[in-house]
């Protein structure tokens, strides 16, 4: 515990200093907060619940509209601001962004968990491929729908409001940076304590015998869409805040990624190792230093790269980092189930 | 929305007929779907790229001038190839394992292959012209293009042949065998490597026939893929595995859907009602089956 404390404390004052310590990569921190936030959350119902699930990226899509909506619904017409695209007529003052950046991200995570939480019992009855899909094709499903549709810029794309004039030129990237770290700092703390709760024991009943669990008495379905709601609530979040730092809303290329961020999500978290508190932190860590080096140095054939690299994960590496780690070192890196048993089996021994 | 589609009953047949023609061509892929999900129980996400790059096959002979026509026999033949390379690869490794290893595989082999088509053959939207003209039935009301007949001509036949030579060669016998007990199947001296192969090959030749009509009669683009890949599954889980008349069946059905959902909701909607409409066939089937206490396997 003592040696964890430490840990946390000097992660939070490198994450607190890193936009001062290295100001000319603070977007690709904020995205690296924004990735990490996705995998862990991911992985509550990947991993630790075993629905392995490609459709995520459907409220991190619902999120990013649903924030840039708000925010200039709130002062202007959405329909003449998606008309007018890319020069603006109407431009927010800086009270104006901040409340409804504020509100917009409260939307953009409610009401996917709402979403969630009603489309939850029919979507989670399905198991297995049969989940993994269904779920392919709600993402894939809203990206093309949302395509259509003319108030939100239907093809040619929505442009968020653009930050406002505070004074500073790197304000917007601090902004960014601390609403993501802030956001990646809460989902680890919801997440950490779930995870010492009972609830993480139920979820991983439901991964490891569905049945068994049911005829335990634990009313598995409830404990399904509470899981996915979790995952709902962070996905929305994190999509509200990619939304205002990439600038741009598009239907396929930057809400309802499936190709991309859908994949990612999936992708980091098994890298780092499902099922483990740190696994999907550690992938998405990784997962991002390695994209940018892709997106850097091949340009064009990063995609290449990508595809390579999901084979190769997923065939020679379906454990990951962590479950690597805890096959070789079980003593400081295995599953603790109980402190106090442990220690006794040991001097049984 | 357009309810004109109604009203006419001109326009309704044309749909249906539209549908019908382009449903056996869906049909066609789900087979192969069909064929290496039963037999090699794994689900392949780059059925789709397949498709599309034996698209590509034909519209390149058209482009050096040979009849788009003949990539009905060249691109079965160079996507045998492509699928045996794929399965000594990458699937061979995944065929035992949990089926979300090989979604996300060939996942992986699908946006790679989405990119190296890119990189290929540019982003353009292309058709290989066929120059077979157009039939007009009932006074010149319903316009059917004579490609499209072609397309489903061929298909059945091709599909023909497979059960054909699904029922009597030895090799057809080996792969049935293989899908009804593949350790049993091993024990009475079926070499199920070599059927693994053989079975994704003759899935890709599939795809490459279906890629090489779909060139032909309707448009490729190197991005294309994932919706032939849903089409198929869709048509797999709800006519079953190794119901071939039931494939035949829901791919027209899906093909008439897709001509209604274009008329009715616009062309921009097309491809998301298609995804949607898997969703509400899964959703479906599981409260049909949780009232048994079942769910779908």
């Amino acid at each position: 515990m003592n040696k964890n404390f430490i840990l946390y404390i000097a992660i939070l004052i490198f994450g607190l200093a890193a936009p001062f310590l290295f100001p000319a990569f603070k977007v690709q921190l904020s995205i690296l907060c924004v990735l990490i936030v996705l995998a862990t959350t991911w992985n509550i119902q990947g991993g630790e619940m075993g629905y392995n699930s490609f459709g995520n990226i459907l409220f991190y899509g619902l999120g990013m509209y649903l924030c840039a909506s708000v925010q200039v619904g709130m002062f202007f017409p959405l329909a003449e601001w998606t008309e007018s695209g890319g020069e603006k007529t109407f431009v927010h003052t800086p009270t104006q962004f901040f409340q409804g950046m504020a509100v917009g991200l409260v939307v953009a995570a409610v009401v996917p968990t709402i979403i969630a939480g009603l489309i939850g019992y029919s979507i989670l009855g399905l198991r297995g491929h049969y989940f993994a899909i269904c779920t392919l094709g709600l993402g894939v499903a809203a990206g093309e729908i949302s395509g259509g549709i003319e108030i939100i810029g239907a093809g040619q794309g929505f442009t968020t409001p653009p930050f406002p004039n505070v004074g500073s030129l790197e304000a917007r990237g601090e902004f960014f940076y601390f609403l993501s770290f802030f956001t990646l700092v809460l989902t680890f703390i919801a997440v950490r304590s779930i995870y010492s709760t009972r609830f993480k024991l139920i979820l991983n009943a439901i991964r490891d015998n569905e049945d068994k669990a049911e005829a335990m008495g634990i009313e598995t379905m409830k404990y399904k869409i509470i899981g996915w709601m979790i995952s709902a609530f962070f996905c929305g979040l994190a999509g509200g805040i990619m939304g205002g730092l990439v600038g741009y809303i598009d239907s396929t290329d930057v809400a309802f990624d499936g190709r991309e961020m859908g994949v990612f999500m999936v992708l980091m978290a098994i890298l780092g190792g499902k099922g483990t508190l740190w696994g999907p932190i550690i992938g998405a860590t990784i997962f991002h230093i390695f994209k940018e080096g892709f997106w850097t140095f091949f340009l064009g054939w990063q995609y290449v790269a990508l595809g390579v690299l999901i084979v190769v994960i997923v065939i020679y590496f379906p454990e990951g980092i962590m479950g690597w780690l805890r096959e070789k070192y079980p003593e400081r890196f295995g599953e603790v189930v109980d402190e106090k048993d442990r220690k006794a089996q040991v001097e049984l021994k | 929305m357009d309810f004109l589609v109604f009203q006419y009953p001109m326009i309704t047949l044309q749909a249906c007929l539209d549908g019908i023609l382009l449903g056996v061509l869906f049909a066609l892929i789900a087979y192969g779907m069909a064929l290496q999900w039963g037999v090699m129980n794994i689900i392949n996400i780059a059925q789709g790229d397949l498709v599309i790059l034996g698209g590509y096959i034909a519209y390149f002979m058209y482009l050096y001038g040979i009849h788009p026509a003949w990539g009905v026999i060249v691109a079965p033949v160079i996507m045998y190839f492509v699928g045996i390379a794929i399965y000594k690869l990458v699937i061979n490794k995944v065929v035992d394992r949990d089926l979300f290893i090989s979604i996300l595989a060939t996942f992986g082999i699908s946006i790679l292959f989405m990119q190296l088509m890119n990189f290929a053959f540019g982003a353009d939207v292309v058709l290989a012209n066929s120059g077979y003209g157009t039939t007009m039935l009932f006074d010149n009301n319903v316009v059917l293009p004579n490609s499209k007949i072609f397309s489903a001509f061929i298909s059945i036949v091709f599909a023909i042949c497979l059960v054909i030579y699904m029922k009597k060669s030895k090799l057809g016998r080996a792969i049935r065998a293989t899908a009804q007990n593949a350790r049993a199947a091993k024990i009475l001296g079926v070499d199920t490597e070599k059927v693994y192969a053989a079975t994704f090959g003759i899935n890709a030749a599939l795809c490459g026939v279906a890629g090489a009509l779909i060139s032909i009669t309707f448009t490729i683009h190197p991005y294309m893929g994932l919706p032939y890949t849903i089409r198929s599954f869709m048509i797999v889980i709800v006519a079953g595995l190794g119901n071939l008349p039931g494939v035949a069946m829901s791919g027209m059905g899906l093909g008439v859907f897709e001509e209604f959902a274009d008329y009715i909701l616009g062309t921009e909607f097309r491809i998301g009602s298609v995804f949607l409409l898997l969703v509400l066939i899964l959703v479906y089937r599981r409260f049909k089956l949780s009232r048994k206490r079942e769910y779908l396997k």
